[in-house]
């Protein structure tokens, strides 16, 4: 017999000898919130949320995204990024060197200053924004080792509840939920911002 | 040794791993209750937790639907064990993955060893995983000549201070942000000599002193919050960013999940997802959740390994009321309200699953009578039931195992302790009212007899006082009040 064999003769002995009742319905959870996607009152939301856990919001337009950026990491002196590959050309800040990744190596992208990436869906109650390594967001290094994310969400994107965030999720992408900067509550159980992942998140959120 | 005999259900083996003490719980809790820092340290971190935890509950309108979804997906999942742990199997194979599975401690610790030597690492980071510390994860690969790093801030705190975990959530608990400083100071390489108490400060430390070890190792190992039968998906959740430096930067990933920790279908997380950081560090949402499914060509770990462990899950299994045990998501919600954990600490349950969760787990882990004295360690006062996000009937678990242990104690024809008497005496009192009116009548003399009782029942009075019995009792005054 394998071992997996003895397991699953384990757990089958163990559920005949008491068998336990089927469960034929689950209770109704919540599954929507109240405004569907992209609502105002949502975008309020995510960015209070998100203020709430230290990171930094920002609002702009299609058409201003680029200088909202470059804004950002002038203001803290950040003079080399990371982009995904697939960033949008109007999304690319000017008066920093841009570094487009390309298989970098792992020391070459924690000696640089941040990186840029778009989200797939961002979740409002929570305050939480979801990567999904497509094309505009790249790898999931790329978004970890380098201190500082400035993150780009498109007001669509964001949903008011996390089961409508999965359901716009597929599993067989890497996925990485991030809700504030990287934070700990170890110390007595404070929650402090800042140990391993990007100490700096900035969310810029664009409408139209 | 048959065929049939292998296959019925086994507890957790003696002798490795960290589920068994080395004393009973009334002699470790008496030494933790006379230290009166740790019992300051425990009150305001549990005290902190609780305030921020009831806060975002308290935003979610449907808080209890949810916590009722959580606890039918677990039973739901319980009942069919065996059939989604193999579409897991098959979800995660089909994806890239290799899923090993280990009967216990013992080949577990074996298949991660022999995965990390394949390797020729000498070397691991690690995740914070209650799995690994439950086989003994890192004194086996110590044995086998690798280095482990614990890469939570908490576990790192423990392993520099050659210390014991004390909390699921948070294993330093029992510290304080100056008692922290000292283990930095003392135990950290390069640590800068001027470094302050301030929680930020250390956190620094920890983020320098680990960077180049993120950077280097080439084999992690997580456990697993989740996994999903239908996908394949694995989720890890965290604060801090070592998890997805461990789940991202090596070459290989080895993860260890105990068989419970299966979830039928990718529409179950957002249950999970939701109960489980309001519940835990009672935030919205934690700052980092990982999920991944098998492997992704050119985006981290190119070699992902799933060991599913047994290790005595089974035989909680088979235990038509202990077995709701196996539905804790390892929140530690129960922890931090429970009157006797926030007392004497997790040190005093021997076991890494501390608190209310340890006292029915543990002994159902190892069988009832290796950790005999943790279904007594509770005043069953159910705020732990209250508090549990997947509804865990806590305090009825309880009781079922102290009956346990009454049993196997008659079965073996030894004298059950004047304890397990004692309780079975007040279970046929409190079941017959004549009995038990004398029996309060009878407390309400004790007044005069003093705060300890006479043998055989000072083993009771030896690590607790006897409350001082009120002059009347109910009955008295109720008879009385009716009179007037």
């Amino acid at each position: 017999m394998t071992a997996r064999d003895v397991v699953l003769a384990r757990l089958r002995a163990a559920l005949a000898g008491a068998p336990p009742a089927p469960v034929h319905h689950r209770p109704g959870h919540r599954r929507q919130g109240e405004l569907p996607p992209g609502h105002p009152e949502l975008v309020d939301l995510l960015a209070e949320r998100l203020t709430d856990y230290r990171a930094q919001v920002h609002r702009a337009t299609e058409a201003t995204v680029a200088d909202t950026v470059a804004g950002i990491l002038a203001a803290e002196g950040a003079a080399a990024v990371v982009v995904p590959p697939g960033l949008p050309a109007g999304w690319r800040p000017g008066g920093v060197e841009l570094v487009v990744d390309d298989d970098l190596p792992a020391d070459r992208l924690a000696e640089l200053d941040g990186v840029v990436t778009a989200a797939a869906v961002a979740v409002a109650e929570t305050g939480t924004i979801v990567l999904d390594a497509a094309a505009d967001q790249g790898r999931r290094l790329i978004s970890l080792l380098p201190d500082r994310h400035v993150c780009v969400v498109r007001a669509e994107q964001v949903v008011a509840t996390v089961p409508e965030a999965l359901a716009r999720l597929t599993p067989d992408r890497p996925l990485t939920w991030i809700s504030g900067p990287s934070a700990t509550s170890d110390i007595e159980l404070n929650r402090v911002e800042g140990v391993h992942g990007p100490r700096r998140l900035h969310v810029v959120v664009t409408d139209g | 040794m048959t065929e049939t005999f292998l296959g019925m259900p086994a507890t957790a083996p003696a002798g490795v791993g960290n589920l068994r003490g080395d004393e009973p719980f009334p002699v470790a809790a008496r030494r933790a209750l006379a230290d009166a820092q740790l019992r300051r340290n425990l009150r305001h971190a549990t005290g902190t937790i609780r305030a921020k935890s009831a806060a975002v509950i308290g935003e979610v309108p449907d808080w209890p639907e949810l916590r009722a979804a959580g606890r039918a997906i677990k039973s739901d999942t319980m009942a069919r064990l065996p059939e989604l742990l193999e579409q897991l199997e098959a979800a995660v194979t089909a994806a890239g993955g290799t899923v090993h599975w280990a009967t216990d401690a013992v080949e577990a610790n074996r298949i991660v060893t022999d995965l990390v030597r394949a390797t020729g690492a000498d070397r691991v980071m690690k995740v914070k995983s209650m799995a690994t510390q439950e086989i003994g994860l890192n004194e086996a690969l110590e044995a086998a000549g690798i280095e482990p790093v614990e890469t939570d801030l908490a576990e790192l705190i423990v392993q520099l201070g050659r210390d014991r975990p004390s909390h699921i959530l948070v294993p330093a608990i029992h510290r304080n942000r100056a008692e922290i400083r000292e283990v930095f100071l003392r135990e950290m390489p390069g640590v800068d000599p001027a470094l302050t108490d301030e929680p930020a400060a250390l956190a620094a430390a920890a983020r320098r002193h680990l960077r180049a070890t993120f950077l280097s190792t080439k084999v992690a190992v997580s456990g697993a919050n989740f996994a999903v039968a239908e996908t394949g998906t694995l989720a890890v959740v965290e604060s801090e960013g070592n998890g997805r430096m461990c789940l991202t930067l090596p070459e290989t990933l080895i993860t260890v999940m105990g068989i419970e920790k299966v979830i039928p279908t990718w529409d179950d997380l957002g249950v999970f997802l939701q109960l489980l950081p309001r519940a835990s560090t009672g935030e919205r949402m934690n700052p980092y959740t990982s999920m991944w499914t098998g492997v992704t060509p050119g985006d981290g770990p190119q070699q992902v390994h799933l060991v599913l462990l047994d290790n005595g899950r089974s035989a909680v299994l088979a235990d038509e009321v202990g077995r709701q045990a196996l539905h804790c998501i390892r929140c530690s919600a129960c922890l931090n309200v429970c009157p006797v954990y926030e007392r004497t600490g997790g040190h005093a349950y021997g076991s890494v699953y501390p608190g209310p969760i340890g006292a029915v787990l543990s002994p159902q882990l190892t069988g009832v009578e290796e950790n005999a004295s943790l279904p007594y360690a509770s005043s069953l006062c159910g705020a732990c039931f209250d508090a549990c996000p997947v509804m865990i009937d806590i305090p009825s678990v309880l009781v079922h195992l102290r009956a346990r242990h009454v049993a196997e104690q008659r079965a073996a024809r030894r004298t059950p302790s004047a304890e397990a008497v004692a309780m079975a005496a007040a279970a046929y009192t409190m079941d017959h009212p004549r009995l038990y009116a004398a029996a309060q009548r009878a407390a309400g003399l004790g007044r005069i007899a003093g705060r300890a009782l006479p043998p055989p029942l000072n083993g009771w009075t030896a690590s607790r006082d006897v409350p001082a019995a009120p002059p009347q009792t109910f009955r008295q005054w109720w008879s009385e009040r009716s009179r007037s």
